[in-house]
Parts: C-alpha cells; structure tokens; sequence
C-alpha cells in the first residue's frame, strides 16, 4: 500500500467515525419523529380531558385517569367491534393460508389445462388498485343479497391474489424432488400439498399469516361497503366512526386515543414478535412490483 | 417464468420415464383435475369478489340507478356514456368536484412521493452505515407506524394537529402561531404568492380569476395544497416511508463494499460516491419505489375518510373518496363508479408510464 493509499484510508476512517455520530445524533431525531406520537398517543388516552386539551406534548398524565377507557366500555360498543375483529381477522387468515396456498400449489407444480390463463388472471386482478373495487363490491354484495352480514364482511377476504401470488413463489423455489419421492409412494396430490410440501412452506406460511392478519385486522374500506350496522362493525370501522362523529361523541380525545389504542396493540404485539416477517412481507413488493 | 418451465420440464421427465402411454394420461388428467380442484376456492372467491364487482360496475357507470331496487334489470335507465362527459365536458357541479379532486390528488402526490422517497433512502443509507450498532432497533422505530391501523394512526395525528395540539404547541415554542389545521382551506401556493407579493390571496389577479379549463380558474388549479391537505401529506409520508426504507435497505445490502471503497480510495466525496456509485446501484428499487408511491398516493382514502371527509372547502377531497361519497352519501352510484373507473384508468397510465420510462433509461446505459 502507498503512503498515499494509507492517508486516503486513515482520512476515511476518522470521517467515519465522525460521519457515525451524525448518523446517530439523525436516527435519534427520527426515532422521536416516528416513536413519539405513539408515546402521546399512550400518555394522552390516560390524561383528562382538560389536561389532554392543556398539555397535549407532556408524556405524563397528571393525574393518571382510567375515565377514557371506562366511557370506551360503557358508552360504546367497542366491546362488539372488537370481538368482530377477532372473528374477522381469524376467519380471513386461516382462509387465505388455506386458499391461497392450495392455489400457489397447483399454479406452481401441477400441470392443469389452463394453467398459464388463470395465473394471468391473478397477476392482472394484483394490478387492480383496492379503492376502485369499493362500489363494485358494494354492487355483488347488494345483489347477492348479503349486503350488511358477516358473509358480506368476510367470505370477499377469504382469499387474495397477492397471498397466491406469494404461495406460488415460495413452491416454485422449493427442490421438486421430495414430492417425487412422495409421489413414487403413491401418495395423492392432496396428501403430497398436506403433508410433504406445506410443513416445508412453513416460513412462507408465516409471512402470509402476518400478511394477512396486518391487512384485515387493520381493514376500512372494506367494511364501509360490506356493512352498515354497528353491530356488524370492525374496530377500524368503529373507531372510524366514533371520530368522524357519526355516533355522536364530540371531542373526547382520551376515549378516541384509547380507542385507537385498542385497535394499534394486537399488530403491535404481532409485530414485536415476528418482526422479521414484517419485514420480508415488506419486501415481498420487490417482487410484485 | 423461466423456474416454472424448468420444474414443468423436471416434472414431465419424470413421469415420462415412469411408464406406458395410458397411464401417463390417466395421470395427466388426474392432475388436471386436482389442478383446478386446488386453484377453485381462491378462483371462485376472486372471480365473485372482483372480476364480477367490475363488470357490474361497469355496467352502472352507464346507469342513472341511485340504490334502489337492483341495478340489473329493465327499470334502470341507461343513460350511456353521460356519466363520464359529466366529468370532463359539461359544466355543472359534478366536473367541478371532480377537477377539485384531481387537482388535490396531483398536489398531494406530487409533495408525497418525492418526500417519503427521500426520506426513504436517507433512512435506509443511515441505517445502513457499517459502524452503526443498534440497526435493528431504528429499522424498527422506521417501520412501525406502517404496520399500524391507518384509522388508529389518523386519530393520533388529528390530536397531535388540533387547534392547540402537538404541533401548535411545538410551533409556539418557537413563537409561531400555528394555523387551524383542519379548517384552513388557503393552498400553501397562493399563501407563497401571497407572502412574495405575487399576488394578493384575497384578491387575487382577475386575469388568473376570470378563466381556466375544465371548470376551475387558473388560479384554482395554481393553489397547491391546502393547509389542511399538508397535516394529511405528513402523515402519510410519516406512515410510508418506513416500508419505503425497508426496500431500500434491502438493495443496499446488495452494493458491494468494495464497489464504494473503490470510490473512496479515488477520492470521491461523499456526494460524488452516492451520486456514482449507491444511487445507479439503486436504480430498479428507486423506480419501483416510485412506482409504487404513485400508486399508493393516488389511492388515499382512509385517511380523508377519518380525518377530514374532503373538507375543508373540498380542499381535501379525492377522486377515490369522491367516487365513496357521490355513490354512497349522494346516491348517483353511476357517477361515483365512473369516477372510480376514471381514477383506475389514472393508476393504470401512470404506471404504464413509469414502466417506459424505466425501460427506456434501462436500455441508454
């Protein structure tokens, strides 16, 4: 190495060094930018209303009331949207594990006449932006007859292109090889995608399920065309309407917070432990896109 | 594609050397059948849930119907194509709204998507920094609030931007005087022209007032987003820009080390190295990035739904929310399915666009 080479490199390290502060003292500022509204979010649903309207910034409630969540249980009927959120959610992701993983199969390993068409179509229907589909849904759910139902809210989820189009990735980059054996035994197709591929398609299956229970737990427009009953209401849905003063709860900002709250923790709770998968269903995109 | 014809020639092979020509088609069209058996449930839920939908609604955007009764019979009437002229050529309420929304979409879009790409990959390329420990905590605290209901996060930022919320309060710490967010109509651009003497917001120029196409002045197009518009810019730059920065980071994993030293040691600075050497590098995720921001932006709805309904003075209104309203709170289901087919229509050529655009500087260098 020159004498030049070796000043080059020195000048480079201390530059790095210096460049990593700055690097944290940003990721600091960004951290507080992308953390602390949560933070509020937190401190303001156990403040008072009047301490919430006075100190809107202060992460400590002074004093600590639980009055925000007692109005939640009592004067709405979050207790309902909740549950139907449970029973939503479940319902949709055990569907689309199912559903979508069947589909990926066949799509990726069997040999069916009209195989290439229905794959063009679930590439063509991923192309299909979410928000125009609101008024047509709207349309068959109404024509159907189940407009404002739990079918309405969840047989339309119960399987989606993209989670095919994943499952279907996933197989193909699995060795056929296994299968074959199972097939030399003679096993059927059905027992061979049972037993033999799907335990194998375990961290794909992960990523779908967090897919999936991220996208439905976390669902509006959906349930704006689906139902129209507060019973039948999601948490999004409920939460939605609580602020948008549909059912009549003026300011309220500790309830709303609450509320809000009640809808964030589960995904929260999913994301912390299953991170990883979060972040390859990120970047699942990359590959759609 | 080229996996998939690899295993299907595996596959073939093998059952090829298994045996006689009669039990290949025995097994042929047992898999044939099996293939569609697997395939039928998501078929079936997608053909019901969405290829259906959009032929039914393609048919009532040439319809008058207005919810009662079913849109599929003879008692409906069609009007044709009137639904959509309504929203480019003829004068009246409908092509008013709907410019409103165009225009407040191509401003929102036009702040959004270079702002979360930005702040994207300047995310990404600080996390990414060799020396830095705590990586995965940042990549987190970054990526958290995509994850999250976009309602639950809509009601945290209409508190953090009330009257005397969050941002106010920050503001004021500053002696400034923030505005009232959510009813503060004024576009950021007249309040620019405004505030350099351009032009007087309160009277403004009467050559800009007087005409303009498609039913807006000039100086209605010309208004930038309004202040209520930005809180709702900020949040949606706030909520994407973490998954943004997961892709980034992804594909910078992917640049060589060495690739960068290589600069280094010629001398490069720091600005000559990201401008030579990481962005060129990052060039596909860059487009799909864009692409993808384009797309997403064009859609906002939950968060206009929740925050602000379209007001205030329309200023936040959107085609998608505007196709929502004008079926579901005004009844005219035609016209609000047309505006959604206008607004696909929108989504699918910009796309297409990017998609040139990329392969034509794909094929330059």
């Amino acid at each position: 190495m020159t004498g030049a080479h070796v000043r080059a490199v020195r000048k480079g390290q201390a530059r790095t060094i210096a460049g990593s502060f700055a690097g944290y003292a940003v990721l600091v500022f960004f951290s507080l930018v992308f953390l602390y509204p949560f933070v509020i979010q937190v401190a303001n649903s156990f403040k008072t209303e009047p301490d919430a309207a006075a100190n809107p910034i202060s992460p400590i409630p002074s004093p600590v009331t639980l009055d925000g969540y007692e109005k939640i249980f009592q004067a709405t009927d979050l207790p309902t949207w909740l549950g139907n959120s449970i029973l939503v959610t479940v319902l949709v992701t055990v569907g689309r594990i199912f559903f979508d993983s069947l589909a990926g199969y066949a799509l990726a390993r069997l040999r069916f006449r009209g195989r290439g068409a229905v794959f063009a179509t679930v590439i063509a229907v991923l192309a299909v932006p979410g928000v125009v589909l609101l008024i047509p849904k709207f349309l068959v759910l109404n024509q159907f007859g189940i407009y404002n139902s739990y079918t309405a809210l969840i047989v339309p989820l119960l399987a989606d292109a993209a989670g095919v189009f994943i499952m279907k990735q996933f197989f193909e980059s699995i060795p056929v090889s296994v299968e074959e054996a199972a097939r030399i035994d003679g096993a059927g197709t059905f027992r061979i995608f049972w037993s033999v591929v799907l335990p194998m398609a375990r961290p794909a299956l992960i990523t779908l399920t967090i897919l999936s229970f991220q996208g439905s737990w976390n669902e509006l427009p959906h349930t704006l065309v689906a139902v129209q009953d507060p019973e039948l209401f999601t948490l999004p849905r409920g939460v939605a309407e609580l602020v948008t003063g549909s059912l009549g709860s003026g300011t309220q900002y500790p309830l709303k917070l609450g509320a809000a709250l009640l809808a964030t923790i589960p995904v929260a709770i999913i994301f912390v432990i299953f991170q990883r998968y979060f972040i390859r269903g990120a970047n699942e995109g990359v590959d759609k896109g | 594609m080229a996996d998939a014809t690899l295993t299907r020639g595996r596959l073939t092979g093998a059952r090829g050397a298994r045996g006689t020509g009669g039990r290949r088609r025995s097994v042929r069209s047992a898999e044939n059948l099996a293939g569609w058996l697997f395939v039928a449930p998501a078929l079936v839920i997608i053909g019901l849930f969405v290829l259906l939908p959009i032929l039914m609604a393609l048919w009532v955007s040439i319809t008058a119907w207005n919810g009662q009764g079913s849109p599929f019979t003879g008692s409906v009437e069609v009007v044709g194509l009137e639904n959509y002229t309504r929203l480019f050529t003829e004068e009246g309420l409908a092509r008013q709204d709907f410019m409103t929304s165009l225009r407040n979409n191509a401003y929102y879009v036009l702040v959004v998507v270079p702002l979360q790409t930005a702040l994207a990959l300047g995310l990404a390329m600080v996390v990414n920094a060799r020396l830095l420990k705590g990586k995965t905590f940042f990549r987190t605290a970054f990526y958290f609030p995509s994850v999250t209901s976009s309602v639950a996060i809509s009601v945290v930022f209409l508190f953090i931007f009330a009257n005397s919320g969050v941002v106010n309060g920050l503001l004021a710490m500053f002696g400034v005087q923030g505005p009232m967010w959510f009813s503060d109509s004024r576009g950021v651009l007249h309040l620019l022209l405004d505030g350099i003497g351009l032009a007087d917001i309160d009277d403004p120029p009467a050559m800009l007032t007087e005409s303009g196409p498609f039913g807006l002045s000039w100086w209605e197009w010309l208004s930038g987003p309004s202040v209520a518009m930005c809180s709702i810019i900020v949040l949606n730059v706030w909520t994407t820009s973490g998954t943004f920065m997961l892709m980034f980071l992804a594909a910078l994993q992917n640049v060589p080390v060495s690739l960068e030293e290589a600069a280094m040691l010629d001398g490069a600075n720091r600005w000559q190295r990201f401008r030579n050497v990481t962005l060129p590098a990052l060039r596909s995720t860059m487009f799909l990035v864009l692409t993808l921001g384009v797309i997403g932006t064009w859609q906002v709805f939950d968060q206009i739904y929740v925050m602000s309904q379209g007001n205030p003075a329309k200023t936040t209104l959107t085609p998608a929310y505007l196709s929502y309203r004008t079926a579901f709170r005004d009844f005219d289901y035609g016209s609000g399915a047309a505006i959604s087919f206008v607004l696909f229509l929108i989504i699918v050529v910009l796309t297409l666009g990017q998609r040139l655009l990329l392969r034509e500087r794909g094929g330059r260098s």
